[in-house]
This record gives structure tokens, C-alpha cells and sequence, in this order.
């Protein structure tokens, strides 16, 4: 599988001795035509991936902006990445393109900030693909266990809850939301 | 519009020092269109100082806020709270709306988060290019609406210099991209216009004493000053 380039270079830093205790906090921004429903497949074929990722269903990645990327990492993300649909099958035909160039445009504030650009990224793949949906979140999981903690930790902050504040309207409920509001709904008649 | 771009952010650190409170503040008006300083850009940049202090051990408080325009008296009175409360505040205005804000709210630091640049037209989406400078003193009507002040590297005001070669100015951008010579866009357009008499009216010197060069420059509209 190939690997999305990474805009930014960063100089060989000295490898860390990977800490086995630590259990990154992964922010995934999901499109709902793609990524979302490979994560459903994932599931229903029953293939592994770590539970470090927390997902945020969005219409399209083309609604994620700059500042939603960095609200998680400020809320001590340990990673962030965003899975869009194929390059070129974008059900809006170029919000993946966009997402891309915001998650590099990430990337160089990252650096700016003196934080590995690494901690955020872009993947793609359509609504079939389960397999690289699991291979995804593996490898990024490995990727973040490796650069370690996000020196931006703040106790008692959940970056989840507030990626998905900072999205407001525009992160879509997941399924586990969905399906509360419908219970509620059904209490309520 | 004004184009602005932002500072680096070593530079603004160096501006907002060891100050705790710090406001972004942002202008909804031209700094926003050209994508450099509207709420967003706030939003960002105070999210940016955020994570910097987060990460550095420094607590440091930053919030954002924009102004509808930061030029206008009546705008900042809209945002006068937070700057009243702040240590600082760093603008991400042009150069009018920073200075607007250090007048009304000093002694009150007011620091530039952006270098103002130029008054730009966009070409295309994320693109500016520089169309004027406020000369004070317009001569576009004599060449064919394209300004030789702005367009041409030396502000030549009668004609082309040696430098010119097949459309293209000698000098190029600091991105080494290539220039057009003015001098030649204007006399294919007052070809086009019929008017390439014009090429070889004799005109008065520009009177530069109205462009920035003449001092400070005010202007009054007495019709309009409220009674």
C-alpha cells in the first residue's frame, strides 16, 4: 500500500525506545461515503485493528478544516489523521483533494510548533476496502507509539469530545449517537 | 483589496514576549478574504499559541476575537472588552486596523501578527496580484487602465526602458517569476482601444507630492462630516 507523501521533511531524529505501556489517543476524521463504511466492513469481517482510534464521522473531508485538526492535537491527540475516499472518487468530487492539502498545510504549522508533522496525516480508500482500514489504523497506531506522546497533554481534557466541538454541526452522529437519539425519540412518544 | 501576510511565528513570539493574556484579534473584512487574518486565522494562531505554551510549561492564556472591521472606531467598540482585558493584543489587521486599535485602546499593546502588503486584486482563488499604491494622483485613463506605477518595475511614467524584450520586464518577482513589461500590456491595449496616439502625447510630470512621498496624506469630505 502505498503511503501518502508527506509534505513536510523533518531532520532524522534519534529513535525512542518504544514505551510498551503507552496507549496512544488517535483522533480519525471519517468520511461517511468511505472510510466510515470500510470501518463497518472492518467489523463485519471481523479483522483486528487497535482500539486507540476514536472516529468522528464527517459528510466529506472536505469540510475538515485546519483549525480542527489542531483543536485535537491541543486537546493532547497523541495523532490525527483523516480517511477520505479515492483520489479522484471524492462523492463530492474534490473534498479529499482539499483535506489534503489542509492536513500538509497541518503539517508545516506542526513543525513551526516544534511537533512531529508525523502526528497527522491523510489516508484514502473507498467504502470495499475493510482490509485497508485495519491496516490504516495499525500502521498509524504504530507510527504515534513511535514518535511517543503528544508533549501537548492536558489532564482531564478529552481531545475526542473536543474535536468534535470544535466541528460542531458538521461532525454527523455516529452510529452509537444515532441510535440513542432514536431510542430517545421513542421514549419521548 | 489590502493583502496581508502573516509574520512568522518566531517574530511574533519575540512581539508578545512574556505576557500572559494574550487576544488574537481578526478582521472580517479585507485580511479575511485574502485568507490571512479574518476569525479563523484568529482562531488558529491563538490555537497554535495555545499548543506552543502547552507544550513549552508556560501558562499563558490566549483567546481570539475579530472585528467586523478593525478600521472602524464604532467595530472595535464590539470587541473592546477582551482587548481591555488582554496583556496584549496581536492583530492580524492590515496596517490601518492595527494602528486603529493601538489608537483606541492606548496605551494598550497592540502588536502586528502580519506584514501588510499590498492592495491586490485576486486573480484567482488564493492568488493576488498588485494592481495600486495609492499614488493620489490616477493616470490609468491615458494608458489603457493598466498602471505603470504598480506594473512597471521602475514606475516609468513615458514609455518603456531598454529592460523591456518580447512583452517581458527585465527584472523578475522575488519568486523569479517572470514580469510583463507594463509598457508593452499598454500599448497593445491602446492598439486594441485605437487610442495609440496616446503613446506619444506629451504629459506633465506626476505630481508624487500627493503619493505617500508628500507626508502623512488626510482627506475631508465636508458634504458628508456629520452636523
Amino acid at each position: 500500500m502505498a503511503e501518502p507523501e508527506a509534505a513536510v521533511e523533518t531532520a532524522e531524529a534519534p529513535k525512542k525506545p518504544v514505551d510498551p505501556d503507552f496507549e496512544p489517543e488517535i483522533i480519525v476524521f471519517a468520511c461517511h461515503y468511505c472510510a466510515y463504511a470500510a470501518a463497518d466492513l472492518a467489523g463485519s469481517m471481523r479483522l483486528q485493528y487497535p482500539s486507540n482510534i476514536r472516529m468522528i464521522k464527517l459528510p466529506c473531508t472536505g469540510k475538515l478544516e485546519v483549525i480542527h485538526l489542531l483543536r485535537a492535537i491541543e486537546a493532547g491527540a497523541d495523532g490525527v489523521y483523516a480517511a477520505g475516499c479515492l483520489e479522484g472518487e471524492c462523492h463530492y468530487l474534490k473534498g479529499n483533494l482539499w483535506a489534503r492539502k489542509r492536513v500538509n498545510h497541518v503539517k508545516e504549522l506542526l513543525a513551526e510548533l516544534g511537533i512531529e508533522p508525523e502526528r497527522v496525516e491523510i489516508y484514502n480508500m473507498s467504502s470495499a476496502m475493510g482490509a485497508k482500514f485495519a491496516e490504516v489504523a495499525t500502521e498509524f497506531t504504530q507510527r504515534i507509539k513511535e514518535l511517543g506522546p503528544n508533549p501537548v497533554r492536558r489532564e482531564g481534557v478529552s481531545p475526542h469530545a473536543a474535536a468534535r466541538e470544535a466541528l460542531g454541526g458538521v461532525a454527523m452522529p455516529d452510529e452509537a449517537d444515532s441510535s440513542a437519539a432514536t431510542a430517545e425519540e421513542g421514549s419521548a412518544e | 483589496m489590502i493583502t496581508a501576510e502573516r509574520k512568522p511565528l518566531d517574530e511574533i513570539l519575540e512581539l508578545v514576549g512574556d505576557k500572559k493574556k494574550i487576544l488574537v484579534a481578526g478582521c472580517d473584512t479585507c485580511v479575511a478574504i485574502c485568507l490571512t487574518g479574518g476569525e479563523k486565522e484568529a482562531e488558529i494562531l491563538a490555537s497554535e499559541l495555545r499548543i506552543l505554551a502547552e507544550k513549552d510549561g508556560r501558562a499563558v492564556e490566549v483567546e481570539h476575537t475579530a472585528a467586523i472591521r478593525q478600521c472602524e472606531w464604532e467595530y472595535l467598540d464590539m470587541i473592546a472588552e477582551k482587548v481591555e482585558a488582554a496583556d496584549v493584543v496581536l492583530s492580524l489587521a492590515c496596517g490601518i486596523g492595527i494602528q486603529s486599535l493601538a489608537e483606541k485602546f492606548a496605551p494598550q499593546l497592540v502588536m502586528p501578527a502580519v506584514n501588510t502588503n499590498m492592495l491586490g486584486m485576486p486573480q484567482e482563488h488564493a492568488v493576488w496580484l498588485e494592481r495600486c499604491v495609492a499614488c493620489g494622483e490616477c493616470r490609468i485613463g491615458l494608458t489603457g487602465g493598466i498602471c505603470p506605477v504598480v506594473r512597471c518595475s521602475k514606475s516609468l511614467m513615458n514609455g518603456p526602458c531598454g529592460g523591456s524584450h518580447d512583452g517581458l520586464c527585465e527584472v523578475t518577482t522575488p519568486e523569479k517569476e517572470e514580469i510583463e513589461c507594463a509598457w508593452a500590456l499598454i500599448w497593445e491595449r491602446l492598439k486594441a482601444q485605437g487610442r495609440e496616439e496616446l503613446m506619444f502625447t506629451e504629459r506633465p510630470p506626476k505630481n508624487w507630492s500627493k503619493s505617500s512621498s508628500g507626508g502623512p496624506r488626510k482627506m475631508v469630505r465636508e458634504e458628508a462630516k456629520p452636523v
